[in-house]
């Protein structure tokens, strides 16, 4: 069982306020699909050791590329805050 | 002239400008006039774009200057095409369906557009409904409001793409683009009675589409018939250098054509078919393999033996891969912001005001399975079942071409009827999510009816054989 105060932990991790009837859902509904996906612990795995995949890396060719006046405007206009060309954003660093 | 976009195809439409019969300015004003009728009660479309009879006169324009020079022009030169919310298209609101992008303008055009816009002179009409960010399987997930099924509007269309499969069903366009992490093409597809081609994994180019499970993402058609989704799927497929995990022609040997038979050779895995399926469904499958069977297709009973571990796989590794992908709505670069005391107040009031209760559950979902104490348990642990199933699929293909299996368990079921019982609602997607965890391609064609309701039969091809699907998709519906 998945407790509120778990639900919690991971709301905080995730960056999002919960209501307390929120917690309370979301830990009933979490239980009902960790124990569905609980079933995946019979799955007959001969060797859990981490092996490459198939994939491989792509890597796309290091040139600059300048965004055009009218790009970097749209862009900056979408920001929620904007100051002259820069996002606009809090102070991060607090002075105790 | 007054035209009805109900009794066209893409090919049938291509044949009428070519012939002058009507011109793209009249297809395009038959659609809005179909949307400002029907889209009050279905709510396919969240908004129609402005430009959409200005796009039409470039096609118009387009077509005027092939004619006169004796060219061809593309076949989707003055189409009207809808697209989901979740693909990007320059200058136009693009929202995913939710509260944190309501207002928010795309910067660029995704790959797609530029294919479909730029290269071929398709006419988009705008920006289909969807579950936030594409998490369910009914489009009830949206902030703006549900999509009815237009064969019964008590009902859903399907999800996550619903509004592109209800806005070809109701006549309002004749393609559409949707995207497919679990099934989000092929179930609306199944629901509304139209085609839905999930692609194999990497043939489209993602750049421009918002992320849900990368590694499982994948853009497609939607269509009338398989011949027109065909059409689009060839317009939007290729390698970018703009997604790194996009294929060219040569990435899978082509389809060896393993039986050198006339006819394909159909796989249906029957021990995994036993349980859940609606009479109907049932019914509908055992008379579309009699049907291919009479056309000289050699059905074999084919087993698939990690395929009932799927959809518990799927829903440890997209919401791992939700979790992180959503990180970035953090109400600084884009989209909503909601202050609080300081920024990290902000990220908090911000996340919890602009998603909804499902992208919310599974972003705590897939930050549990990543935790430190449970990775291995799960997310570790499902991605190893995922190669065994992936392994499963490869093997089956050494003795059959197709893989068939209904697309969904049941027709379209009601409004609000699983919105209560998250389990309930993924278990929607038992037969798709399967082409996702493995890569390959699956298409749903429509096959039959339940009562008033449509039903669609799914079949899965090896890794880029999208033309054995395209081939066997054809006899399907020219039966129906």
């Amino acid at each position: 069982m998945i407790s509120e105060k778990e639900i919690e932990n991971l709301a905080n991790l995730a960056r999002i306020n919960l209501s307390a009837d929120e917690k309370k859902k979301l830990a009933h509904d979490i239980d009902g699909i960790l124990a569905y996906v609980d079933q995946i612990k019979s799955a007959p795995i001969p060797d859990l050791k981490p092996e490459p995949g198939a994939v491989k890396n792509v890597m796309r060719d290091d040139t600059a590329q300048t965004t055009s006046a009218e790009d970097r405007e749209a862009l900056l206009n979408e920001a929620p805050k904007r100051e002259g060309d820069y996002v606009a954003v809090k102070k991060i660093i607090a002075q105790d | 002239m007054p035209i009805n976009l109900k009794n066209l195809t893409i090919q049938t439409a291509h044949e009428g400008l070519k012939n002058g019969d009507f011109t793209a300015t009249d297809l395009a004003k038959s659609a809005l006039a179909e949307i400002e009728s029907k889209n009050k009660e279905l709510n396919a479309f969240l908004e129609v774009y402005d430009n959409v009879l200005v796009q039409a006169g470039f096609a118009d324009k387009a077509i005027a200057e092939a004619r006169k020079a004796g060219k061809d022009f593309p076949i989707l030169c003055g189409i009207p095409l809808a697209i989901k919310d979740n693909i990007l298209v320059k200058g136009q609101i693009a929202s995913s369906a939710s509260k944190i992008l309501e207002n928010y303008h795309a910067t660029y055009d995704a790959t797609v557009i530029k294919k479909l816009q730029v290269e071929n002179g398709a006419v988009l009409v705008g920006r289909t409904n969807m579950d936030e960010f594409a998490m369910g399987g009914s489009t009830e997930n949206s902030a703006f409001g549900p999509t009815r099924n237009p064969y019964d509007t008590a009902r859903v269309a399907g999800g996550s793409s619903g509004g592109s499969a209800a806005a070809i069903a109701a006549g309002m366009v004749l393609g559409a683009l949707g995207s497919d992490t679990g099934g989000s093409i092929r179930q609306p597809a199944s629901f509304c009675g139209v085609v839905g081609l999930k692609p194999t994994y990497g043939a489209v180019s993602r750049y421009g589409v918002m992320a849900m499970g990368s590694s499982l993402d994948q853009i497609g058609p939607f269509a009338k018939t398989i011949e027109d989704a065909q059409i689009i799927f060839d317009a939007i497929k290729g390698k970018d250098s703009l997604d790194s995990t996009t294929i060219d022609e040569t990435t899978y040997q082509k389809e060896k054509g393993k039986s050198k038979k006339e006819k394909l050779i159909i796989g249906v895995p029957w021990h995994f078919l036993k349980e859940g399926l609606h009479a109907d469904v049932k019914k509908v499958l055992d008379d579309t393999l009699k049907k291919l069977e009479k056309k000289g297709y050699e059905i074999r009973e084919i087993s698939l033996p990690n395929i009932s571990y799927s959809l518990a796989v799927y829903y440890v590794l997209m919401p791992a891969e939700v979790s992180s992908n959503m990180a970035r709505f953090d109400g600084v670069k884009y989209g909503l912001h909601v202050d609080g005391k300081d920024m990290i107040e902000d990220y908090f009031k911000t996340r919890a005001a602009g998603f909804g209760p499902e992208v919310r559950r599974r972003i705590l979902l897939g930050t549990y399975v990543l935790s430190s104490g449970y990775y291995d348990a799960y997310y570790y642990r499902a991605n190893a079942v995922r190669k065994l199933i992936t392994d499963d699929f490869k093997k089956a293909f050494e003795s059959v071409d197709l893989i068939l299996t209904p697309t969904a368990p049941s027709p379209a079921f009601k409004i609000g009827e699983k919105t209560n019982d998250p389990v309930a609602m993924y278990l929607e997607d038992i037969f798709t999510v399967t082409a996702n965890l493995t890569g390959m391609p699956a298409v749903s064609v429509p096959a039959g009816m339940s009562g008033n309701l449509p039903i669609g039969m799914q079949l899965t091809a090896p890794h880029g054989g999208e033309n054995s699907l395209f081939e066997a998709g054809k006899d399907i519906e020219k039966e129906v």
